[in-house]
């Protein structure tokens, strides 16, 4: 067995992963509950326990990956404690989202859809969320921000830094 | 549980739950009267006693109601007893010791009690 | 649970869990307490009541007083005055059950909302606490399951099903006696009986309700359907966004077990059943029956060719029954009152109930259950209250993404199965939309391809591309570059996909696009020959306009701009710049004195 690679997750969560399979081993069908508990434990599924979980069940990693990659609620990239969504809607978007996705992206140093490697915030663009009165808007979680300018990046950033 | 006999038991111990939530027009209805003068002359004892004697006899067809104040205000605390096929039957002055015999005579028989009406 | 003087049951379903009854409950708890009243009087959170446009919703028995939109703040005054003082709380009682000048309540089955409607599958929603197997025996829970093995073989359970004429009610309305007598014929020495309770049609929640306000009634029906084919095993597919009905599912199956009704030897007899849950995980095509046995199965959910049919081969390979959530509601009634009774119920074709779930521009939005054959009418008017804002109705969407609307000119429909398809839609599940003047039918086309183009699961081509290409020219006809060609190899492009297309997702794909043709093709050709949208949704072919007659040159508008398109004096008429504008419709908003329009 290969050492427990931290950059994934803690030897605990890989031990929690076993049992998590084993439990599961003689059932029929088990590829679809495993997966949802091993998200629960590591909160996404990176290939490192897709692989994990190809060895335990005798599934091949090709159908594990198809599985994955099939459903929407599985996810192969780490989502953060707090999930950024800043709307690219047209209004959102004329008024300078655009730059404050770009700010956002600089200070955090990730790209859309990936995460911060401390697992605090990850990033995604959404669809028109029907503010745009208040535009350009930014959410947090449930929270809305809006009539942003570049420099509220900051602020808003560090509200949750500190939490 | 392994029998329809036992299947039933559970039905019928829940029974009086049941009968407080269906609109069952063959129910007793205790109404008793509340409002301020009410509560002063005693009626949450009352009502208290009727619920545990209620209890004692498990009664399966009694709903209790309390009600605003009646207007009999110098007959406190009133209690009406809607008996189904017969006239309402009002009680005067009662106290948490007459709850016994409201129950065993007049709920699960429809008897009235001559000295309560006055 | 001792007798109790009064209860008050508070409805738990998601909606309104969402809108705060946990803080509800422990509000009553707080106040019962400070009043003294809490040996008298038992607080119960039941499933959802129906009447979603007003919860959180709070009814106190005996009296049966409807309190809506209940807040916390309210709590403390419905314990004093109506708990403890016997006075009912008047102002939070829903308005239709206020008698004037007495001190009753119009019972809930005399209001708009109830009269017309029959709960069957719902009967014990908002009646029970669905984590309590007792009350559920109170109300006749189990008695079917124990009739069936102690007094029926299984032939007699098929034939009372196939008697009473039930129909799927997940939206393909196939003879489920018919399906369960295939399965029971099917020789094998495993069979299985599962629940598709993946309910993925946007605006849809029959199934949820049922799952969260009275599981145990799915669980005795499909150990009824399992000792009518032969199976010992089931599976319940949930999808995984519904997390509460899952967690309540799982608390009644354990108790269950725990009473019996589950495991082995079953009331004494030789039938043993056991259940599990499976989750989905986010994908609308599981919601088709061969793609969701192959998700079960663990692999992606690919929809199968038929036959051979899951009631031969279905899970695992073996001899399956399928069934949709409220389907299996509707069991355990018919064995106990008999399919004579059912059959008095509905239509020729169609016996019995069907639960909708109505949205949309209504006003009470929630869950309805009727006997089939009541109009669309009713429905809209009657039962739902009307259109809010005095606009004027202009279609119902039945079925969802799969489904067709009904216009005003069929509003007096009596809806069941062979209707709606006579008139392009479908029952569906159960969703039903109610539309106004201000939606485009072109727009809800385009919204409802967008869906399906999300969810197509790629397997096969006519679904995989020709949804794609049908929405690229919807997309082209609301940005106002559409052709009446366009409109012509439309129709052609959705007859290809409806007959080739491997399973259901992609077969009905088309028909939101043909059902708004057939009855609205002149919106159509409005947005392709004049380039407009009649009702002033799609942002391309809609332009706003300040009337100077009416505009009184406040500024509000232009300030309120997000990209500065409109400009003026102070005192003087402003204008927008078409060509800045972005349609976002701040300004009309904004304006007081109704000058912006469309």
């Amino acid at each position: 067995m290969s050492e427990t690679n931290t950059m994934v997750g803690t030897k605990e969560q890989f031990l929690e992963l076993e049992k998590i399979i084993a439990k599961y081993k003689d059932t029929q069908g088990a590829l679809i509950p495993v997966l949802h508990e091993a998200q629960e434990v590591f909160g996404y599924l990176p290939l490192e326990v897709q692989e994990k979980i190809s060895e335990g069940l005798n599934v091949s990693m090709a159908e594990v990956y198809g599985v994955v990659t099939f459903y929407t609620q599985f996810s192969i990239n780490p989502k953060g404690k707090y999930k950024i969504g800043v709307c690219l809607g047209t209004a959102c978007y004329v008024k300078g989202s655009g730059d404050i996705l770009e700010k956002i992206k600089e200070k955090l140093g990730i790209e859309v859809g990936e995460c911060t490697a401390d697992g605090k915030f990850s990033l995604d663009a959404t669809r028109c969320i029907g503010a745009c009165g208040l535009a350009p808007v930014l959410t947090v979680n449930d929270d809305v921000y809006g009539r942003l300018v570049v420099d509220d990046v900051d602020s808003i950033l560090e509200k949750y830094m500190d939490l | 549980m392994k029998t329809l006999s036992e299947l039933n038991q559970i039905k019928e111990s829940k029974q009086a739950q049941v009968n407080l939530r269906e609109e069952n027009f063959g129910l007793v209805k205790v109404k008793v009267s509340m409002g301020t003068c009410g509560i002063a002359a005693g009626a949450r004892e009352v009502v208290k006693a009727i619920l545990n004697e209620a209890r004692k006899d498990n009664l399966h067809n009694i709903q209790i109601f309390q009600t605003p104040c009646m207007g009999k205000c110098d007959l406190e605390p009133v209690v009406e007893i809607h008996y189904p096929g017969k006239d309402v039957i009002t009680y005067v002055h009662v106290k948490p010791e007459m709850s016994e015999r409201i129950i065993k005579e007049t709920v699960l028989n429809g008897t009235v009690i001559e000295e309560f009406t006055k | 649970m001792e007798l109790a003087r009064a209860h008050v049951l508070v409805c738990g379903g998601t909606g309104c869990t969402s809108s705060g009854c946990e803080k509800i409950i422990n509000e009553l708890n707080v106040n019962l307490e400070k009043y003294g009243l809490t040996d008298e009087i038992n607080v119960i959170k039941t499933g959802c009541f129906g009447l979603c446009a007003l919860g959180p919703v709070v009814i106190v028995y005996p009296e049966g007083c409807f309190y809506s939109r209940v807040t916390p703040e309210d709590v403390e005054k419905i314990v004093e005055e109506h708990l403890l003082k016997g006075r009912i709380v008047k102002e939070l009682l829903y308005s239709e059950t206020v008698v004037e000048g007495q001190d009753d309540v119009k019972s809930l089955n005399e209001t708009q909302f109830y009269k017309k409607q029959m709960r069957i599958a719902l009967r014990n929603c908002g009646v029970i606490s669905p984590e309590d197997i007792e009350e559920y025996i109170a109300f006749d829970g189990y008695k079917a399951l124990g009739k069936v093995l102690t007094q029926m073989k299984p032939q007699d359970v098929i034939d009372e099903i196939k008697k009473s004429g039930l129909r799927g009610r997940g939206g393909g309305g196939f003879p489920t006696g018919m399906k369960w007598e295939f399965a029971s014929k099917s020789v094998n020495e495993q069979k299985y009986v599962a629940c598709n309770a993946d309910e993925g049609d946007p605006g849809a929640f029959m199934d949820r309700s049922i799952l969260e306000g009275d599981p145990h009634s799915l669980i005795e029906a499909m150990a009824i359907a399992g000792y009518a084919i032969g199976a010992n095993q089931g599976y319940v597919y949930i999808r995984a966004e519904y997390p509460i009905a899952v967690a309540r599912l799982q608390i009644a199956i354990n108790q269950a077990k725990e009473y019996g009704m589950l495991g082995e030897n079953i009331f004494g007899s030789d039938f043993s059943f056991d259940l599990g849950i499976r989750l989905g995980a986010g994908a609308f095509v599981c919601g088709e029956e061969t793609a969701l046995m192959t998700s079960i199965e663990g692999h992606r959910g690919e929809p199968r060719p038929r036959p051979p049919f899951p009631a031969v081969k279905g899970l695992f390979g073996k001899p399956t029954v399928l069934n949709n959530v409220e389907t299996y509601a509707n069991i355990p009634v018919i064995i106990n009152n008999g399919a004579d009774w059912f059959t008095g119920i509905g239509t020729e074709k169609s016996k019995g109930t069907k639960v909708f779930a109505v949205g949309g521009k209504i006003n009470n939005t929630g869950l309805v259950e009727v006997p089939m054959g009541t109009t669309l009418r009713e429905i809209v008017y009657e039962i739902g209250g009307g259109i809010p804002n005095g606009k004027k109705f202009k279609a119902a969407q039945t079925g969802g993404p799969s489904g067709g609307c009904i216009p005003d000119s069929l509003i007096d429909v009596a809806i069941d199965y062979d209707s709606l398809i006579s008139i392009g839609s479908m029952m569906g599940s159960g969703g039903l939309i109610v539309m106004d003047e201000d939606t485009c039918m072109v727009d809800i086309a385009k919204f409802f391809l967008e869906f399906t183009v999300d969810e197509s699961c790629g397997k096969c081509a006519p679904c995989r591309i020709g949804t794609k290409r049908m929405y690229e020219i919807l997309e082209k006809i609301t940005n106002g570059n559409g052709t009446l060609e366009d409109i012509e190899k439309l129709k052609e492009l959705c007859y290809s996909v409806k007959n080739g297309a491997l399973c259901g997702l992609g077969q009905t794909a088309p028909n939101p696009i043909l059902s708004t043709l057939r009855y609205f093709e002149d919106e159509y050709i409005a947005h392709v020959v004049d380039k407009k949208c009649p009702a002033g949704v799609c942002k391309a072919l809609v332009s706003y306009k300040i009337d100077p007659e009416k505009c009184k040159g406040c500024s509000l508008c232009a300030r309120n701009c997000p990209v500065n398109a409109i400009s003026g004096e102070i005192k003087q008429p402003y204008t927008i710049d078409t060509t800045k504008c972005i349609k976002c419709g701040a300004c009309v908003e904004k304006c007081r004195f109704g000058a912006i329009s469309k």
